[in-house]
């Protein structure tokens, strides 16, 4: 029989133990609706999840064209069949009583409906007048994490080649531009090295400001499955907060935020001083060695101990964890990349890999994490800051390569400066440079930093705003034109997860009214723009999600992510597939740099590599003399202090991050009546010290301020580190009266009204952690708990009192450990 | 021997001069947020520089002063900041950026030329001590020159042609 579990109070499921170096075998979750048997279904429809960035497979239930469920594949190689809590019950979003269903133009100061023609020609009537006046450099894309890759490469063609601008860049620049930029500094070139299967083979686990738990809950489940079973891997945590993966870790460190970078060089201090080092590996693979030996020669564990304020003796024991194990893989993700110095930090976890020779075998990987699900598209299709198929902008042969495959003039495809990055743009767009500004899938009115600034410069008269979107978010409110977009399940595509997975995600029902996939809404605007080629045919030639694939297939020929073995029949009723697929490697590729470094060659790299301090750009010379075999590049950076230091007035750290049950601005967690009863507001965390010195407790209603903003929250009082403040981001307005902002009714309750606008100079990732702040009493409690999960790292020290976060029955879903081959019949 | 002497003189002047570009720099320009905060971090590098320079000026007979403070901000560093906060949402501030990125980067190559000078000198005089100075603060003066090159070449095409 299948057992049932409730997903919510158990997010992560029963376990299935396996063995070091034994495949994770398969566990099938599925959620129905009420009322709702498998016997009843009248299909199942092959997808993959968009909700972080697993892409867990798995099948849509259909009943008479609604989606009644979820189910995961079994043959998938991710997931093993597993499902998250987002997976589970995150597809009734789409079914919303308040989906978009007919596009929207301002008219008298009002979003009024109107058709497709009106609201598409008032976009192109704009874009041809901007063209006119002041040229492609006043038009603007922001894109998503959440589109399908025939979207972005699409996008990416019409922005660059069509328009001609270089303002292109995706939300992934907000979760996972330091993963790029970290790879590309080290390996030459973007691209996961590992593969989740290696958390089957590991011995060592480390995972660097990353809560898989709640971020990747399906490779959690993974890890959790080897903790049960036979030679289990010892877990590395470094994390201010106590999470689920802290609780397991052999060794937890929790450093002062903004200081990763001096515990790393103590770590690698403390690995090159016991000289457990690879000294093959970095003859034969790399360069750089020397310099970082010198750079961290004074990073004693003593050092770092006073700038990371944890104990000198505990970053000894963490030492000897990296330095001792015999497969090491290594995971960094936001509490490297959103905070100071991040780029720098991964390289430094990098440099661990390259210096102890962890690369390309069975367990021995590193994980430069993506945030956002689809991320690794955007990536690679060039709509994120890079020219599409990993190309280098300041290589004139990439440029025209490019070009070639387009049939355009290399000059068309701007390349003289690296493409502008989102936060630049929105700097643009407020100084009066950009006027036109296209947002898809994405609601930058809640995750940028300090958002009342955001808001100003979105309500700007000068600046004519598109947004394509599944519901009025708090950034469509600032629209001229709202165009209802389509969306997982809805329309097919296919995307690429965090180890190179590519996965087709296919249609499984209509979309609501008039809404439209993105792809078509991109292909109805060059249409209409009517951009072309230098021969005068068509710019864009392919014309729904297939052709749109093969014509992306041709981009990535040669390239390293190269797609051009793969196909819809291939990926269709099989499973996911890693890139590169070629002729070299039909099945696919598992692990990069088997067989030493591949791409990082002058004439082969994606960029040549930038100051990791002042994001400085290196020159094909510099590149050249540095690296001129195309090795591995070991870099090394000096500990700085964060630019906004606690002070008098704000005395505490504000730190801010995702949670289990949401996912971006909420726009779909926060519709599913499961994942938004588990977390439905925002809330506060602070240390059980801190909270006793100020007199303060479970369920007050207090306010966070910085020099920014402010927002309120009850508080939980957790096992956090003292001296800092936590608060779950992207809590918007939607579901608040105003729906739009704070006003005098609403206070602030998005964590970004807080955050400080800086960047990583190399990444140009914002910094979402470091800001200082104030914790005031704005009312007693009343009894009533913070609106925070207890299942994850926001469990109260004093549970009594708090109900434990269950689901009841809504939240049940089934999972089956032994899979029987007549309930995958009919499945394709 | 004058020749050290003043070739110390004009860098400790040169770095001294560059920390007060970045900081204006960083004033001036606060709602260009990456320049603000960027150059705050390597004016660091420069403070340093004129204090080793101060700290090595004393074994050939010269005092000079140690790096200039950065407690409290002055009233022009206020109304710096204050201005680059007002006009923050106007296009024509782009070309004062561009000429304040512009005096910072000649300043620091100007330094760079002088630190080359002294590291030539003292490799003639066979002065070790010299010979460390300049090789340990060198590369940063032309990690200062770079990035104002990087961010000139990335923001001038469209502060340029959006005027």
């Amino acid at each position: 029989m299948k057992p049932s579990v409730d997903r919510i109070g158990d997010p992560w499921g029963g376990r299935v133990p396996h063995g070091r170096h034994e495949p994770w075998p398969a566990r099938v979750d599925t959620h129905l609706a009420e009322g709702v048997e498998a016997g009843m279904v009248q299909r199942w429809v092959q997808a993959a999840s968009i909700l972080h960035s697993d892409g867990d497979a798995m099948d849509i239930a259909v009943v008479d064209g609604r989606m009644v469920g979820v189910r995961g594949r079994a043959v998938d190689r991710v997931n093993r069949g597993r499902l998250g809590p987002k997976d589970l019950f995150g597809w009734q979003a789409n079914a919303s009583p308040d989906r978009l269903t007919r596009p929207l133009v301002r008219e008298g100061g009002r979003l009024v409906e109107a058709d497709w023609e009106t609201a598409m020609g008032r976009v192109v009537s704009r874009s041809r007048e901007l063209l006119g006046e002041q040229g492609p450099g006043s038009i603007g894309f922001y894109t998503s994490g959440q589109l399908f890759l025939e979207e972005y490469y699409t996008l990416a063609v019409l922005a660059r080649a069509g328009i001609g601008t270089n303002h292109l860049d995706g939300n992934t620049r907000l979760c996972t531009s330091t993963a790029a930029e970290a790879l590309k500094e080290s390996f030459g070139c973007d691209g996961q090295p590992g593969s989740y299967d290696d958390i089957d083979h590991a011995d060592v686990i480390a995972l660097f400001g990353h809560n898989i738990a709640e971020t990747q809950p399906v490779q959690w489940m993974r890890v959790l499955d080897r903790l049960e079973g036979a030679d289990p891997p010892r877990l590395l945590c470094v994390d201010p907060r106590p999470t689920p993966v802290a609780r397991r870790a052999a060794v937890h460190l929790a450093p002062r935020i903004g200081t990763n970078v001096a515990l790393l060089n103590a770590l690698l201090h403390e690995v090159i001083r016991t000289d457990r080092i690879d000294h093959e590996y970095v003859r034969t693979h790399t360069v750089g060695f020397d310099e970082l030996a010198a750079r961290v020669e004074d990073c004693t564990p003593e050092w770092a101990a006073g700038i990371c304020d944890v104990p000198a003796s505990r970053i000894v024991e963490a030492a000897e964890l990296l330095g001792t194990a015999d497969r090491l893989l290594s995971t960094v993700l936001q509490g490297v990349y959103q905070s100071h110095q991040a780029t720098a930090a991964a390289v430094q976890v990098n440099n661990l890999h390259l210096i102890r020779g962890m690369l390309g075998r069975p367990g021995a990987g590193v994980f430069q994490m993506n945030g956002q699900p689809t991320a690794q598209n955007t990536r690679e299709c060039g709509a994120d800051g890079d020219l599409p198929g990993f190309r280098n902008w300041q290589n004139d042969a990439h440029v025209e390569d490019l070009a070639r495959v387009w049939n355009v003039e290399p000059s068309t495809i701007p390349h003289y400066a690296p493409p502008t990055h989102a936060l630049q743009m929105f700097r643009y767009a407020e100084q009066g440079s950009i006027r036109m500004l296209w947002i898809s899938g994405t609601n930058p009115a809640v995750s940028l930093p300090e958002l009342s600034r955001i808001r100003s410069i979105l309500a700007q008269e000068r600046l004519f705003v598109v947004v394509q979107d599944l519901f009025l978010t708090e950034t469509a409110w600032y629209a001229d034109v709202v165009l209802p977009a389509a969306t997982w399940g809805e329309k097919t595509g296919t995307f690429t997860n965090a180890d190179r997975t590519v996965h087709l995600s296919d249609k499984a029902v209509e979309p609501p009214g008039e809404a439209r996939p993105d792809l078509d809404i991109f292909l109805d605007y060059a249409r209409r723009m009517d951009f072309r080629d230098k021969d005068g045919g068509p710019l864009i030639t392919w014309h729904d999600p297939e052709s749109a694939f093969e014509a992306w297939k041709r981009c990535s020929a040669d390239r390293p992510c190269d797609y051009t073995g793969l196909s819809y029949g291939m990926l269709r009723g099989g499973s996911g597939i890693q890139w590169p697929v070629n002729g070299q490697a039909p099945g696919g590729t598992e692990r990069l740099y088997t067989h030493g470094i591949t791409w990082a060659h002058p004439d082969v790299c994606e960029n040549y590599g930038k100051d990791l301090v002042t994001g400085a750009a290196d020159s094909a010379v510099e590149y050249r003399s540095l690296n001129p075999d195309g090795k591995a590049m070991i870099k090394a950076a000096a500990y700085l202090p964060p630019h906004e230091a606690p002070t008098r007035d704000h005395p505490f750290q504000l730190t801010t991050g995702r949670t289990l049950y949401h996912f971006h601005t909420r726009t779909k967690t926060g519709r599913a009546p499961q994942l938004n009863a588990a977390a439905p507001d925002v809330w506060v965390e602070a240390s059980a010290d801190d909270a006793a010195r100020a007199g303060l407790g479970e369920g007050d209603l207090v306010e966070v301020s910085t020099p920014r903003g402010t927002l309120q929250g009850r508080l939980r009082v957790t096992g956090l580190r003292p001296g800092v403040l936590f608060v779950p981001f992207h809590y918007g307005y939607w579901d608040t009266p105003t729906g739009v902002g704070p006003e005098p009714t609403v206070p602030g309750r998005a964590a970004n009204e807080t955050t400080i606008t800086d960047w990583d100079p190399a990444s140009k990732q914002p910094v979402f952690k470091t800001a200082a702040a104030a914790l005031t009493l704005v009312a007693r409690g009343d009894g009533t708990p913070a609106p925070a999960p207890t299942t994850t790292a926001s469990a109260p020290t004093a549970p009594h009192g708090v109900p434990a976060t269950t689901g009841g029955p809504a939240a049940h879903a089934t999972q089956e450990s032994a899979i029987s081959r007549d309930t995958e019949e009919g499945d394709r | 021997m004058n020749g050290i002497k003043l070739a110390l003189r004009t860098l400790h002047h040169g770095e001294r001069d560059l920390v007060d570009d970045l900081m204006k720099l960083s004033e001036r320009h606060r709602t260009e947020h990456e320049i603000h905060h960027v150059a705050t971090d390597v004016a660091i590098w420069s403070r340093e520089h004129v204090q080793r320079l101060a700290d090595t000026a004393t074994h050939y007979d010269l005092d000079l002063d140690g790096p200039p403070g950065n407690s409290s901000p002055g009233l022009f560093a206020a109304l710096r900041k204050k201005a680059s906060e007002v006009t923050g949402n106007r296009p024509e501030p782009g070309l004062l950026l561009l000429r304040d990125l512009r005096e910072t980067h000649l300043a620091a190559t100007y330094n760079s030329l002088h630190w080359e000078m002294l590291a030539q000198a003292a490799q003639a005089s066979k002065d070790t001590r010299l010979l460390a100075l300049a090789s340990s603060c060198h590369p940063r003066t032309l990690r200062q020159m770079r990035w104002t090159n990087t961010m000139i070449k990335n923001l001038s095409p469209q502060l340029l042609t959006s005027l």
